[in-house]
């Protein structure tokens, strides 16, 4: 069937735009999370009219397929499963228009998430969205997962972003969900499909909201004896009406990975080290650096270090954005876990955090986005190790639980995927589950994107096909 | 948590039936039994800036309650939460704002089968399943009827300040600005809304050769046009122009062009997967 398929591709793209062969297969058979899967072929289209040819072919033999960009995604949202067409989009990565006056870019969704900033930098303009890995995420996988991102505290997520998509249907139809239009008559469709995990089609083009660049920036790191008082610190930030640009916190062991890794001068014998920025027109910043100094003060800030200048500021920022390159140091291999809780939780949950893994004699970094209570913690360990893996899925899982059971939720920027499909029932009933599945069913009746996604069995059973036993979900 | 199964109760799951909050936003459907959704705050959270309240809150009592700790809902401030979010148009402070379905995070409604179901979650921060959420707003009680609401705060500005000028091209105007709460255009003048510090304020309007006034035209209210921000210059007869949104405040009525006819499709697989016999707020325009 697959290779039956894999001609009517060769034929409708270019042979060497479909390959079957071993090693892009291996490479196609999982994105940047610890799950694999199965690729059957793996296509390269370069227009909506192949990625039609694509979904068209994959529809009529009834095999499913996995659209899928850059494959940054931790959740194993884009690990194709029993032998799926995997559809890399990363050709489509043109920059299709930019309307400066309106701030508004079409893109293809191959275009990188940082890219897009670069290119509108001349106009004084930039994409919100900035994931960790925007150097190397796409658009499209932005829109796939909903992605966030530092900045996300005040600009919002990417579906904020996001004004009309064209989208490939799984059956090759084409669809215009939204365009510029503020306010596109009918259903929300365009607000239903961010998020949607390449489960509801193929977005082909995104129309982007593009933001402008503040006038003023000033970036400062706060140092604390206690976790709690930095969280404390993020709380009465917030309650006193301001909304930083960023508020990320770093805890002891994260702190001194970096330090060792950049040599940034960062206070290495800090319980918890809070990275804010505020951003917007000057007058505004200086009055509330100086109104977040004095709660920071307040709540036994040890330090504060502004950033002096722009070269300061890139210093402080690249030790936050590092934190997954100097984890290394300690061991090869890494887990990075992804919840939300109430802010006003994140002491109280960070203890369990601490707890669960001590338990589970695992080391745990945590460096997140303080500011909307989107945790991260990053188990580190060494694979080699016997019995390892178990450990840190079992403590993956309680530190889930935990998180939800604070008031919080599942994801807050990577989403379900493979990998918490399973726990959506710890914040979803039956009836919850059953309109989420109802969603997918009226995009894709015959469950042929991206199938067993998100959506736990028995809410996925109109999927085509159940997780194979060689899948490590 | 506010107890939902009554609403649920008068919902049923059979026969149509229609809501109504406070009727600012065209009310129910006649000739149709008719529920009103839970009214009442349930908590404010300032510090994650977040408010729960039966959907038939009217909006105003809500941002009263938010305006103790200096916030409010982003959302306009006539009729109920309900009633806002299920037709979902902005304000005038849209630019400033956002759109409507980004201030709901949780919602729980009654479905056609008379189930409570709940979709999104508590936090300001969620991308755990489908965004059903973004669904329900704008879907004008046509999918479900929301019962009780997470949504999310702002912080009130400091200084709030309306200006204008006569004769100033809108793009130009809009270009100078950072970050403005409003820009309208009625053809002739420009209207700004700027908040922020107040030294900011000024200078910005300054910059832009604003003067001060009073607040803002009135709106003509013949038809609410949604149309490319990028066409705001081809609107000709009596309006006031939302720049950089596209909406258009016209003296005329009007009937919007038709839509892609594949998301009609989709849309009316939607209705049909969510009520399958057309009972919640039958002879509604869901397309």
């Amino acid at each position: 069937m697959i290779a039956a398929l894999a001609d009517e591709l060769r034929a409708a793209l270019t042979p060497e735009r479909v390959r079957t062969g071993s090693t892009e297969l291996g490479l196609y058979a999982r994105d940047a999370s610890n799950i694999g899967g199965s690729a059957g072929a793996v296509c390269f289209p370069t227009s909506t009219a192949e990625v039609q040819a694509c979904v068209r072919a994959a529809h009529r033999h009834r095999v499913p397929f996995v659209a899928r960009g850059a494959g940054t995604g931790l959740a194993g949202g884009a690990t194709p499963l029993d032998d799926a067409l995997v559809i890399v989009l990363t050709k489509m990565n043109r920059v299709l228009s930019v309307d400066p006056i309106n701030r508004l870019a079409w893109v293809e969704p191959g275009v990188l998430n940082l890219d897009l900033s670069r290119q509108v930098a001349h106009l004084g303009l930039h994409f919100a969205p900035d994931p960790s890995s925007q150097q190397s995420c796409s658009i499209g996988g932005n829109v796939a997962n909903n992605s966030g991102g530092p900045h996300c505290l005040s600009d919002g997520v990417t579906a904020s972003h996001i004004l009309g998509l064209e989208v490939v249907l799984s059956d090759g139809s084409l669809v215009q969900l939204g365009a510029t239009e503020a306010e596109p008559r009918g259903f929300d469709l365009r607000g239903a499909f961010v998020g949607s995990e390449g489960m509801f089609g193929v977005a082909t083009k995104v129309c982007v909201r593009l933001t402008q660049n503040a006038p003023a920036v000033r970036t400062m790191l706060m140092d604390f004896d206690s976790v709690e008082d930095g969280a404390q610190t993020v709380s009465a930030i917030i309650a006193a009406g301001m909304v930083p640009a960023a508020l990320e916190m770093m805890d002891k062991l994260c702190v001194q990975a970096v330090e060792a890794y950049i040599h940034a001068d960062l206070p290495v014998d800090a319980a918890a080290v809070l990275l804010v920025e505020v951003a917007g027109l000057p007058h505004g910043v200086e009055a509330d650096l100086a109104r977040i100094i004095a709660i920071g003060n307040a709540h036994g800030a040890r330090s504060v270090r502004i950033a002096q200048d722009e070269a300061e500021r890139a210093l402080l920022w690249k030790g936050r954005k590092s934190a997954f390159g100097a984890i290394a140091r300690i061991k090869p291999n890494y887990y990075l876990h992804d919840t939300v809780v109430p802010r006003r939780m994140l002491p109280q949950v960070l203890r369990q955090v601490y707890e669960i893994t001590e338990r589970y004699q695992l080391q745990v970094l945590n460096v997140f986005h303080a500011g909307d209570g989107n945790l991260h913690p990053l188990l580190v360990f060494d694979k080699r190790e016997p019995g390892v893996m178990e450990r840190v899925l079992a403590a993956g899982e309680e530190i889930v639980r935990a998180s939800v059971a604070a008031g919080g939720v599942l994801s807050g920027e990577h989403g379900i995927g493979l990998e918490k499909r399973d726990f959506m029932p710890m914040m979803f009933g039956p009836a919850d589950l059953a309109a989420q599945a109802a969603m997918r069913r009226a995009f894709d009746p015959d469950g042929l994107a991206n199938p067993f996604k998100v959506l736990p069995s028995p809410a996925a059973c109109g999927d085509v096909q159940n997780v194979p036993a060689g899948a490590w979900v | 948590m506010i107890e939902l199964a009554p609403f649920a109760e008068a919902v049923g799951s059979d026969g149509p039936i229609t809501i109504s909050g406070l009727g600012t936003r065209g009310g129910q459907v006649l000739g149709v039994r008719c529920v009103r959704a839970p009214s009442g705050i349930d908590w404010v959270q300032p510090d994650e800036m977040v408010v729960a309240c039966g959907a038939g809150t009217p909006v105003h009592e809500v941002n009263a309650a938010l305006a103790k700790h200096g916030q409010r809902v982003a959302l306009p401030d006539s009729g109920t939460i309900g009633g806002a979010l299920a037709v979902g148009h902005s304000d005038i402070r849209r630019l400033g704002d956002g759109p409507v379905r980004d201030v709901l995070l949780q919602a729980r409604y009654i479905s056609a089968a008379g189930e409570i179901v709940k979709a999104g979650g508590p936090t300001v921060k969620n991308v755990s399943g489908f965004d059903l959420c973004r669904l329900l707003v704008g879907s004008r009680g046509t999918l479900g009827f929301v019962g009780d609401v997470i949504v999310r705060t702002r912080p009130l500005a400091q200084h709030s300040q309306w200006f204008s000028a006569p004769a100033v091209d809108p793009s130009v105007c809009f270009a100078r600005l950072y970050r403005p709460i409003s820009v309208l255009w009625d053809g002739a003048t420009v209207w700004v809304l700027l908040e922020g510090h107040a030294a900011d304020v000024n200078e910005q309007a300054t910059g832009a050769g604003l003067s001060q006034c009073d607040g803002p035209p009135s709106l003509p209210t013949g038809s609410r046009r949604v149309v490319p921000p990028a066409a705001i210059g081809d609107v000709t007869g009596t309006f006031v122009t939302e720049v950089g949104v596209g909406v258009v405040h016209h003296a005329d009525p009007w009937t919007p062009p038709p839509g892609d006819e594949r998301a009609a499709q989709l849309e009316r697989a939607l209705k049909h997967e969510f009520d399958p016999t057309g009972r919640l707020n039958p002879g509604v325009q869901f397309g």
